[in-house]
Order: C-alpha cells, then structure tokens, then sequence
C-alpha cells in the first residue's frame, strides 16, 4: 500500500486456466477427465481483464448442441477481468500505470497469460506448478498475497468464480488476507479521484460501493463483454515479459487442505415424452394440487 | 493436568480422546432482509444440524432492522442465538462483519461456520476464511460426517466429496439440496403474509418456477407471456441468462451456474434451449416441464414433459388451462 493516494493505479490481474466452458465434462475413474480436453481462459477472467467470467453464459442459448458432446465453436480466450482491465487503461489513459497479470498452474498455464497478453496486459507471472496439481482457493490467495507484496498493485481484478471448482472464494480471500476493501461481482466499476465506484450484483438486484485504494474487485458476467485478441497483439504478446516462478520462491504452502474422497457423476435425468399442453395442465392439477394457490 | 485414579480411567479417557473427535458446534449466520429471515439462511440451519452437534445462530445488523429477525430466529429451535448490532453492520457489508464472525468462531470454540451460499454467504465467507487460514467448502449438497462434504463442481456436471483437514470448518449451504428448517408457527404465519400481499415467491425457494428464454424475444412478451403463467401457478418467475442480457428480466432471476441454483418441485422451461450452463442451475427440480419450437432443443434431454410448440400460442392457452383447472 502506498502513503499517499495514488496518481497512477497499478493492476494486478490474477487468471485460471480451465476446462472450456463449452466442453461438457466427462467423470473418470480419477475424476473429471481434464487430459486431451479444450481448455480455455476461465470465462469470469476475461472480464477483469483476466479475471473469468464472461463467456460462461455466453453459450446458455447459443450453442444448444453443447449437451452430450464437446463444443467445436470458437471460445474467447476467457476474460472478463481482462478486459476491465484493459477497458480502465483506455479511460483513464497514462493513469494506469501498468496491468500484470498472473496464473498460477501447470507449465499450459502460460497459454492463458499470453491471451491476457494479447488483449492488452503488459507483463504476466506464472506462478508454476506440477501438471495435476491441486490447488485449493486458500492456496491461491496465500500466493496471490506474496505477489501482491512484490508487485504492490493498487487494483486486483479477478473472476468472481471459476468455472471448474464452482468455489468463488479467491477474491474474497485475498481480500482478507491483505485486509483490503473487497467488491464481489462487480458489474460496473468506476475510478473516482484515489477511490473505486463498484456495482455490485446481490440476490434482490445491485449495489453500489464506494471504496478506497487499494481494493479487490471480483467481475460478474455483466461487466463488459470481452474482445478478441487481434492477430497483430497476439505476434506482440510474444515478446513482453512472462516471469516464471515457483511456489517455494513466494514462500506459500499449496498443501491442499480438502482431500478430494471421490468425484462422481451427477445422477443421470432421463428426458420423458413430448406431450400436449391439455395433459400437462391435467398433470398440474392432479399431481401438483400444492402448487396452484 | 489431570491425574487419574485406576488404569481403567486412564484408559477410557485416552480412547475418548483418539476416537471421539469435539462434539461439532456449529455457528450459523443468519442473513436477513426486510425485517425478515431470508430463507435460505433456513436451509444453512438445517444442514448444520445435520452435524450433529449444538447449533448457534448468529443475527447481525443495526438494532432497528433485527428485532424481528431475532424474534423470528428465537422460534427456530436454535440451542442459542446470538445477537450483535452495531450501526457499522448495517449493510453486511464483508469488511466490519468477516472480523466480527473470525472472532466469535475464534472465542467461541465453534468447529463449524455456516450461510446460506447467497450472494453474501458468497461475499462475506471468503474473507472469514482468509482471515482464519481456512480453506472453505463452498455450496455443499450433503454432510456425511463433520469432516466430509459433498459439493458440486463443474457446474454440478461431477459431484465431489472432500474431507477438510481444518480445524474449523467454513462452509456454505446449497438451498436447493436442503429442506427449511421452520417451526409451524412460523410457517402459517409467513404463508399469510405472502397471500395477503399477493407476491410473487422468492426464486430461491419458490415451490414452481417458470422461466423464459431467448425464445420470448422482448420484454413485453415476457412480461404478457411468463408472468400471468407463474401467477397462475403461484410460481416465481426465473429467466436464463440470454434473456437477462437482453433485457427481458433482471439479473436477479438468472437461473445458471453464474445465477440461482433452484430445486422446486416445478420447473417450466420457456424459449430455453437449455445449454449446460442454465441445466446446472435447475436440474435438480423434481419436475421439468419444456415448452419450445425446436424438437432438438437440449432441454428436452432433462425434461420430464416436452411439449414442441410455439411459446407464443401455447403458453397462453396453458394459462388458461391452468386458471380453469383451479376452478
């Protein structure tokens, strides 16, 4: 944190690599079969800027063949936070000093960063670990934490869940852990002077915060709608900074506090008949009388 | 330090020790709006209870706005209820209240915290968490024993069991997987209430629901179409989210994985083709009913009824239908 309210806003923009939100997931022996299938930037992440959210409803009508088999169409490269990120750099220009983002995962991780790149990032971590490893949301946001300490951002842009462990913790988490003002499914964010202006999604509607820097921001759905990274920024993202590290450098324990027992498959619903509207009303009053007022 | 009279005691106590863990004590916050207990903090209670242990409710917020969520909660069955106001907790906004909940569970010797996974369940635990260095268990569906908790993952298409190794377990409550724990006292009173205002029920614990998709095409049709069919039922009306983003519904009735996850007994699906992401919050309804023009539509996978027709044409003269069989 710095003495005075900052003139310039540095973003950290953390990012999770997951199973497409396309894909529909098959349950193995070993749990959900994750080797061989598409992956993506969490959908909630791009919104941030890297954050993930965004194209996990996108699909909800569109692709009404997503049942049953994997999704062949185009996926965003996952990125509500992202794309907040990089929308805030173009509204308030060279008051945005920097946007990192940061994944912390299998060595494929950095396949996300570079999406994030692409979209407008400047500088990326990773934050490595072993292929199959499971890191838990505590583990993340102990991680996330110690970089925070190196990099002291003003702004941390996040999903508000991923869309593989369902958890939606880390924000919150992290927030803490730093004992920062904390903003959860943020669907407006506005910078006023040295505080955030943030909408925030709740169960009766919105509603609206007005918090000091630094802060954490978690992006729902309706935030911004991500943009595609151009050609141009992709041959571009290659070549700014990706900064590889480790667990052990940060000095966190990734140890998982839950142990998975078992992951199975959800009971199967069979589908029923196709029938016509004078049955299903007759359906309603004998077999649903507690229903009706 | 102890010292025991026989070896026989010695032994008792040191089994005990090794094979009985603390009997669970579970504090349990309950959210409130309005005056009034929101429901799933109800399913949160139920679910603690199935620990097995004590069950502690907690009820924060400014004094005037807890008096009659404290009288509501005293008739729960609770075996204690805790009450805190403070004009800072107003808003139950996560900064002042995850302190205040990391301290209670700290002096209090609770081994469990729980909420309803709500949108502040979902805002407020996180932070507790953080605090505490606990790693929490988000939207459980079943407890199988104080340590173990089954919780969906990949919008509810697996199922995963995990044992946590914390010392204090938080966690929150998938509603739909639980039933309301509600003295009949309470129940006949808050039946009343609703039927005198006329309102519609709460989505999240509505008993039918009738949901719209892209398929209603505008917010007029929605609102001619859905709305007099979910009064006819006296159901809580839910949209996807296709329809939410095109302004036909508010984003509180989104129906999905980044939405509310509801079970009623009732689901009737309009316009929804029915794409994973909207199935993984309704499936679990123990009836579904779908009404859309496209014989491939992927809702009719999960379906109970499908009826293959024009919403426009056959919704109405559902309603009708539904308003004369009432008669």
């Amino acid at each position: 944190m710095r003495a005075s309210p900052p003139t310039w806003i540095k973003l950290l923009v953390p990012i999770k690599r997951t199973v497409d939100y396309s894909v529909k997931v098959r349950v193995g022996p070993k749990g959900v079969e994750t080797a061989g299938v598409k992956h993506s930037l969490n959908p909630f992440c791009e919104i941030g800027e890297l954050a993930c959210e965004g194209s996990i409803g996108r699909g909800e009508e569109a692709s009404s063949a997503a049942i049953g088999r994997t999704s062949s169409g185009a996926t965003k490269a996952a990125v509500h936070p992202v794309e907040e990120a990089v929308r805030l750099r173009e509204k308030l220009k060279e008051r945005i000093e920097s946007i990192t983002v940061v994944t912390i995962g299998p060595p494929k991780a950095a396949d996300v960063l570079r999406t994030a790149l692409a979209m407008g990032a400047d500088a990326a971590i990773h934050v490595e670990v072993k292929d199959g490893q499971d890191v838990q949301p505590l583990g993340v946001a102990q991680a996330l934490k110690a970089i925070v300490e190196q990099e002291k951002p003003d702004l941390i842009i996040l999903g508000k869940q991923a869309i593989d462990d369902d958890s939606s913790q880390v924000g919150g988490m992290l927030a803490g852990l730093l004992d920062w003002p904390q903003a959860n499914f943020a669907s407006k964010l506005e910078v006023e002077g040295d505080k955030i202006k943030v909408a925030r999604e709740i169960d009766g509607g919105l509603e609206t915060l007005m918090m000091a820097l630094p802060a954490v921001v978690t992006t729902d759905l309706r935030l911004n709608e991500p943009r595609y990274a151009s050609l141009p920024n992709i041959m571009k993202a290659k070549k700014k900074p990706l900064k590889k590290m480790k667990a052990e450098d940060l000095k966190v324990d990734l140890t998982p506090r839950l142990e998975t027992l078992k992951v199975e498959a959800p009971p199967a619903r069979q589908g029923g008949a196709k029938v016509s509207d004078q049955a299903i009303a007759k359906g309603f009053k004998t077999k649903y009388p507690t229903v009706r007022k | 330090m102890q010292r025991f009279a026989s070896a026989s005691r010695v032994f008792t106590l040191a089994r005990r020790s090794y094979a009985t863990p603390p009997s669970p004590s579970a504090l349990v916050l309950i959210e409130h709006k309005d005056d009034k207990i929101v429901p799933a903090s109800l399913n949160a209670i139920t679910a603690a209870r199935k620990l097995g242990g004590t069950v502690t409710g907690l009820v924060v917020g400014e004094e005037a706005s807890t008096k009659a969520v404290v009288e509501g909660a005293q008739k729960l069955g609770l075996d204690a209820l805790l009450h805190r106001t403070s004009p800072a907790l107003a808003h139950a906004l996560a900064e002042p209240l995850a302190p205040v909940l990391a301290a209670l569970v700290k002096s209090g010797n609770y081994t469990h915290l729980a909420a309803a996974h709500s949108a502040q369940g979902k805002n407020i635990f996180p932070r507790v968490a953080g605090i505490l260095g606990v790693q929490q268990i988000s939207d459980v569906m079943a407890i199988e024993s104080p340590d173990t908790f089954v919780r969906p993952i990949y919008a509810g298409n697996a199922i995963a069991t995990v044992k946590s190794s914390d010392s204090i377990k938080i966690f929150t409550v998938r509603s739909a997987s639980w039933d309301a724990a509600v003295s009949g006292e309470e129940q006949a009173a808050w039946v009343s209430e609703e039927l005198t205002k006329s309102e519609r029920p709460d989505l999240g614990s509505a008993q039918a629901v009738v949901s719209g998709g892209r398929g209603v095409k505008s917010k007029e049709s929605f609102d001619s179409i859905i709305f007099p069919l979910a009064d006819a039922l006296g159901a809580a009306v839910g949209a996807s989210r296709a329809a939410v983003d095109s302004g036909y519904a508010d984003n509180s009735q989104q129906v999905g994985q980044t939405g509310k996850v509801v079970a009623p007994s009732l689901y009737v699906a309009v316009g929804i083709s029915g794409a994973l992401q909207h199935l993984a919050g309704m499936k679990d309804s123990k009836t579904i009913v779908a009404i859309n023009k496209d014989p491939d539509a992927p809702i009719f996978q999960v379906a109970d009824h499908g009826l293959v027709a024009d919403l426009f044409e056959a919704v109405p003269e559902l309603t009708k239908k539904v308003e004369e069989a009432k008669k």
